[in-house]
């Protein structure tokens, strides 16, 4: 039997009454890269955790280079080799990377951070706050952290998520290596294309149980998303035909500060027509939030203007706004912080948009109660009860609900921020189709979106934020994915300029 | 220029406790608990140092008790919340309320168990009076500025200035700012949360306990008085804001505020004739006015630590 570097036998948590892992067996080699592939809820996470000393299992073993060993605590997962780079970074903000890397290990770093620099080609200033850095640097600084305390297992969760495409070939440079040099890495994923392209194996969750490993050479995307959803999945996001029609949005020179006096867009301009999904590019934090809420009217303009079919809105509070037909959903990434009170159930949520409509002094809930009935079934909602509290909802149901919410306000233009956010294949592919339905019916969709792939195929035409700046705005048909990641990230605009001083 | 003199240095033997229960209340926030329990910390110390001196007629038991006071007022609360992971508002309040009532009615019924006077012997006051360093205390102004002081005064300053360099300059003073900043980060970094959390949550249980012997040996010169604390544990709790949670700050914050406390006696009525709820008021109204203040400041390095307030559970999900 080959000597594995990591072997779990019959894994099994359960959380109250549902098991998050079931079972689970799964095994990585010495200078291999095992992609972990499942979707939201399958418990990619849970496994890892307890991998971690995060999370304690209920039943089964795990084999450390053939020895049966319990890891009770982060700690001992430390000293046992096992480093994990979580999927939400856990670095203080206040702190600059060294402070980071040497939390909690006191003087005993095993490798200096310099030297790690060298040796993966990692370009990092380590006397940087995190708070400056960009997510792809936040990464690096856990990846130095987990090898310069020796770890020979390394963890990623959901590494790409945030990263632009040059990035994401960049870290998958460095896993390559890390797999020459004789480390075992597990990189959890549910982007298809990604375990493709850089695992050996992969071992697919369904459900909580580990359905299938095979080798990455032997497969294809379609077995794999089969495997995944357990039956097979159109994987092709349609873009509907619409004719578009008369402008609705023209957004000109906006110009709008943060609460701390940074500037968060500058001169953005654009227009936006019925019948037509206009996709937001853009790293983190390039304005994207502002951008919506000061279109809702909920984050003060500095300079510009915003037009609704010619008439002026900005200015206006939100309740004009929205009567004028604009309607905002924006998934934050705790997905409950904008919009949704965690605490009511889903018809009092619905009603938090319509009370105002009716008379009196006591609520009437009848037809917010129809509503929700109504939605729970064309979304196909999952939730115990239209009264069961909206927190208690997993987390695309809680997305649908406020989707279908600002759907039910039939908005002229509707804005939608990360509505995907952590959803699996089968409700993004729903909230797509909602979209679309959208765009047929003539409404302008505003898509703040993550995935390119994604604005690729859904959008009409994509604008790219970068730091604030409108860097670009292109028809998708005609846009790549690695145009749309230099836009974003401003290395096209700074080749330029050193051009001109050439 | 003498009145100027004796107000500064009344303005130190004012800003004392305060300076205590700052500090104590500094390391408990940087471990991410907001103890509003300071109060009732300092009653048990003030009580548990009157009582401990006047039963053994030792200053160090004084001491002892008072320490011991604080750390059980601490202890309480610190299982509440890293244990059983109680609302640490709502703990600190209740902490002040016990403290408070312990304190008034132990202090209360000692005066009252003996016909003669009840007050610690003055071989332990004694010990805690201004002391004496020879041609050093004869200096003109810097002797009495700053060596004519309780051996309390030395020992604040000396723990702020310890605590600034242990909170910036060790091993584990980076782990226990990370666990007030991001419990989740240090607990994956490998850190011991809770073993860190409740020594220094202990530690600065201590502290406020030593400020409240301060208030019953020093203040009141080893007579109980009734309501002894009066609110100096609360404006402690401000002055952590005002200090932006830096030990080394905490000095002159202290001080300033002890100022602002005793400024009714040295301002003439010849000059300014205020009513002297004016100045009962001041360190409060200053107190506010820093909170406001204190809320528009930017730098990131001069906030709260950020899971201040925030009970860590490790399997949330």
């Amino acid at each position: 039997m080959a000597q594995y570097a990591i072997e779990l036998h019959g894994l099994t948590k359960r959380f109250g009454a549902v098991v998050a892992n079931d079972g689970i067996d799964l095994n990585v080699r010495k200078g291999e890269i095992l992609a972990l592939l499942g979707e939201n809820g399958s418990g990619k996470t849970t496994l890892m955790n307890m991998l971690s000393g995060i999370y304690q299992p209920d039943a089964g073993e795990i084999y450390l280079a053939g020895k049966k060993v319990n890891i009770r605590s982060p700690q001992e997962a430390i000293s046992l080799g096992i480093g994990m780079v979580h999927q939400h970074f856990k670095l203080v903000d206040v702190f600059t990377a060294r402070q980071n890397i040497m939390l909690g290990a006191g003087a005993h770093l095993r490798i200096q951070p310099e030297q790690l620099c060298e040796q993966f080609g990692f370009h990092l200033d380590l006397n940087k706050k995190i708070y400056d850095m960009s997510v792809s640097e936040k990464q690096t600084v856990e990846i130095i952290k987990v090898l310069s305390r020796g770890a020979d297992l390394l963890i990623l969760d959901e590494p790409t998520a945030v990263l632009t495409p040059q990035e994401i070939t960049t870290l998958f440079e460095i896993l390559r290596k890390m797999r020459s040099e004789g480390h075992a890495v597990i990189i959890i994923t549910h982007k298809l294309d990604e375990v493709l392209a850089v695992s050996d194996r992969v071992t697919v969750l369904h459900k909580g149980k580990s359905v299938a490993t095979v080798n990455t050479a032997e497969t294809d995307e379609y077995a794999l998303t089969s495997l995944m959803v357990g039956h097979a999945v159109d994987l092709n996001i349609q873009r509907a035909e619409a004719s578009v029609g008369s402008e609705l949005l023209d957004v000109h020179a906006l110009n709008v500060f943060r609460a701390d006096g940074s500037q968060a867009l500058k001169d953005v301009s654009f227009t936006l027509s019925a019948g037509e999904i206009l996709g937001v590019a853009g790293v983190a934090g390039s304005g994207q939030k502002e951008l919506c809420e000061s279109i809702a009217g909920l984050h003060p303009i500095a300079g510009g203007s915003i037009l609704m079919e010619n008439k002026r809105i900005d200015g206006l509070t939100p309740r004009e706004i929205i009567n004028r037909g604009v309607s905002m959903s924006f998934i934050p990434e705790d997905r409950l912080g904008m919009g949704l009170a965690g605490g009511l159930s889903l018809y009092d949520n619905l009603l938090l948009k319509t009370y105002r409509d009716q008379k009196g002094v006591f609520l009437r809930r009848r037809q917010a109660k129809d509503e929700a009935v109504q939605m729970v079934k064309e979304l196909e909602i999952s939730t115990p009860s239209i009264s069961t509290q909206v927190r208690k909802l997993s987390g695309g149901n809680v997305q649908k609900v406020l989707l279908g919410r600002e759907l039910n306000a039939n908005p002229r233009v509707l804005i939608t921020a990360y509505p995907v956010r952590g959803l699996d294949i089968n409700s993004s592919m729903t909230i797509y189709h909602l979209l679309n339905e959208q765009k047929k019916k003539g409404v302008g969709v505003l898509f703040i979106g993550e995935d390119l792939d994604v604005l690729l195929s859904l959008c009409d035409r994509i604008l790219v934020l970068c730091n604030g700046r409108v860097s670009a705005i292109v028809n998708s048909k005609y846009a790549t994915k690695e145009l749309l990641g230099l836009k974003m990230t401003g290395a096209w605009e700074h080749d330029d300029e050193e051009d001109d001083y050439a | 220029m003498s009145t100027f003199l004796a107000f500064l240095y009344a303005a130190v033997l004012s800003g004392v406790p305060l300076l205590y229960g700052t500090l104590g209340e500094i390391i408990t926030e940087k471990a991410g608990h907001l103890n509003l329990g300071v109060e009732g910390m300092m009653y048990m110390g003030a009580a548990f140092a009157f009582m401990g001196g006047y039963i053994s007629g030792s200053p160090v038991v004084a001491l002892l008790f008072a320490i011991g006071a604080g750390v059980l007022g601490a202890l309480i609360y610190a299982f509440l919340t890293i244990t059983l992971k109680a609302n640490q508002n709502v703990s600190g309040l209740a902490l002040t309320t016990f403290g408070t009532g312990v304190a008034n009615f132990l202090g209360t019924s000692l005066q009252k168990s003996s016909v003669s006077v009840v007050v610690v012997p003055a071989s332990v006051v004694n010990v805690f009076k201004p002391l004496d360093m020879g041609f050093l205390s004869d200096l003109p102004v810097v002797g009495q500025l700053i060596f004519s002081h309780s051996l309390f005064t030395y020992l604040a300053v000396a723990l702020a200035i310890g605590m600034h360099l242990y909170l910036n300059k060790t091993h584990c003073g980076l782990n226990l700012r990370a666990i007030g900043e991001n419990p989740g980060a240090a607990d994956a970094a490998g850190v011991n949360v809770t073993l860190y959390k409740y020594v220094h949550l202990l530690v600065g249980g201590a502290i406020c306990g030593l400020g409240g012997a301060y208030i019953s040996l020093v203040t009141c010169a080893g007579n109980w008085q009734q309501d002894c604390v009066s609110g100096q544990g609360w404006i402690a709790v401000a002055l952590v804001i005002f200090v932006s949670w830096k030990p080394a700050k905490a000095l002159w914050g202290a001080f300033f505020f002890g100022a602002l406390r005793i400024l009714k006696l040295y301002v003439p009525a010849s000059v300014i004739s205020l009513p002297s709820a004016f100045y009962l008021m001041l360190p409060f109204a200053v107190t506010c006015v820093v909170l406001v203040l204190s809320s528009i400041r930017m730098r990131r390095e001069n906030q709260a630590p950020a899971a201040c307030g925030v009970n860590y559970f490790r399997e949330e999900r």
